[in-house]
């Protein structure tokens, strides 16, 4: 009772600190200096429609690198940890049945928890949705610099794909190397085009080692749909590494 | 509008930490800090909302020259694509521990895992 009292407490203390933000909250009528140089620059300097995409992958890229490398440390040890324990189930599981069989009490197996079929409903909505989503999240990512969109959530699409397999089969086992394979492949080159804007460019991750192009096109904003693609497969891959994990925990 | 959005932003904060610090069930918990994460990102979009401006994209309707005076803040947006993303990590993480924690203790529960109180 006193806890709750003293949860209570605190709550009410953090809401009057946000009462009082919200209350002396006046709202911007110009840009501030870094948002307007953003609004004024981005069409001209870099060819970007989208300027929020033009702040994630070229302004602030570098940002957007540590962003990436923290999902990829995210995934890894999301996977070292399920790994470990997984590897560790399965052994004194086995070590259980031995003894069991021993006694000569229990003859059944381990426990096996029979899953019942998806169902056709699940199977074919799967199988016609699979391509859908996949080319919707690719459609995402690679117009990220023209529409709402861009690699993390393109990325985030694909994954959802994965999910949906995962859903209409819970047993099925993916193999970790191809998706490692894309992981690691999207984030060397990520850096190697990096690099290539100090060589070629005004600095690193800089876009306009590519030419602009057409304002509003699709091949145009020199290397930012390059960039965001890369980053699409690498987040797409990461998310569905953190899915296969979680999802292969299940004891089966 | 953006004054709505803030509010409900930050109910969503203390609903979350109310969540997070009354069960004691580690699931429930995470499903907290989610809902006190989602709170945090709406505020900070809010804080870059201006009226009667539009999103910054820019095509025919906005031309780039009148970017500055037709546009809203384009910097918490980034900032919020970040924080999602960072937000998914962290939920997964989460859960990857809360499985480990499960499998030392056979339960959820956090006042059996007493390792690290004092």
């Amino acid at each position: 009772m006193i806890k709750r009292l003293t949860v209570i407490l605190l709550l009410a203390g953090i809401g009057s600190l946000f009462a009082g933000l919200v209350m002396t909250y006046v709202p911007d009528e110009e840009l501030n200096l870094t948002a307007s140089y953003y609004a004024e620059r981005t069409a001209e300097d870099l060819g970007a429609a989208n300027i929020v995409t033009a702040i994630i992958v070229t302004y602030r890229g570098l940002d957007t690198l540590g962003e990436v490398t923290v999902l990829f440390l995210t995934a890894a040890i999301v996977g070292l940890v399920l790994s470990q324990s997984r590897g560790r189930s399965q052994s004194t599981r086995r070590a259980r049945d031995n003894i069991t069989s021993e006694d000569g009490l229990t003859s059944t197996p381990a426990t096996r928890r029979e899953l019942p079929p998806p169902g056709e409903l699940l199977t074919t909505g799967t199988r016609l949705l699979l391509p859908l989503i996949l080319l919707f999240g690719a459609y995402v990512f690679s117009h990220g610099h023209l529409t709402p969109g861009g690699g993390f959530q393109g990325g985030a699409i694909l994954a959802s794909a994965m999910l949906l397999l995962l859903l209409s089969n819970p047993a099925k086992r993916f193999g970790h190397r191809l998706i490692t394979l894309v992981e690691s492949t999207a984030g060397i080159s990520f850096v190697f085009i990096g690099v290539l804007g100090i060589l070629l460019a005004g600095g690193f991750l800089d876009n306009r080692i590519l030419p602009t192009g057409t304002f509003g096109e699709l091949f145009s904003a020199g290397a930012i749909p390059l960039i965001y693609t890369l980053v699409g497969l690498k987040v797409g891959a990461e998310f569905s590494s953190m899915l296969v994990s979680l999802s292969e925990t299940e004891e089966l | 509008m953006a004054l709505i959005a803030m509010i409900t932003g930050f109910l969503l904060i203390l609903i979350g930490l109310y969540g997070a610090l009354s069960n004691r069930n580690i699931l429930r918990m995470i499903v907290a800090f989610s809902v006190a994460n989602t709170g945090v990102n709406m505020v900070l979009v809010a804080v870059g909302y201006m009226k009667g401006r539009t999103a910054p994209i820019l095509d025919e309707a906005v031309p780039a020259a009148e970017a500055a005076s037709r546009i809203i803040d384009p910097v918490p947006q980034a900032l919020v694509l970040t924080a999602i993303v960072i937000g998914v990590g962290v939920t997964a993480l989460m859960l990857a521990y809360a499985y480990k924690l499960y499998q030392s203790k056979g339960s959820l529960d956090i006042s059996k895992h007493t390792e690290l109180k004092w």
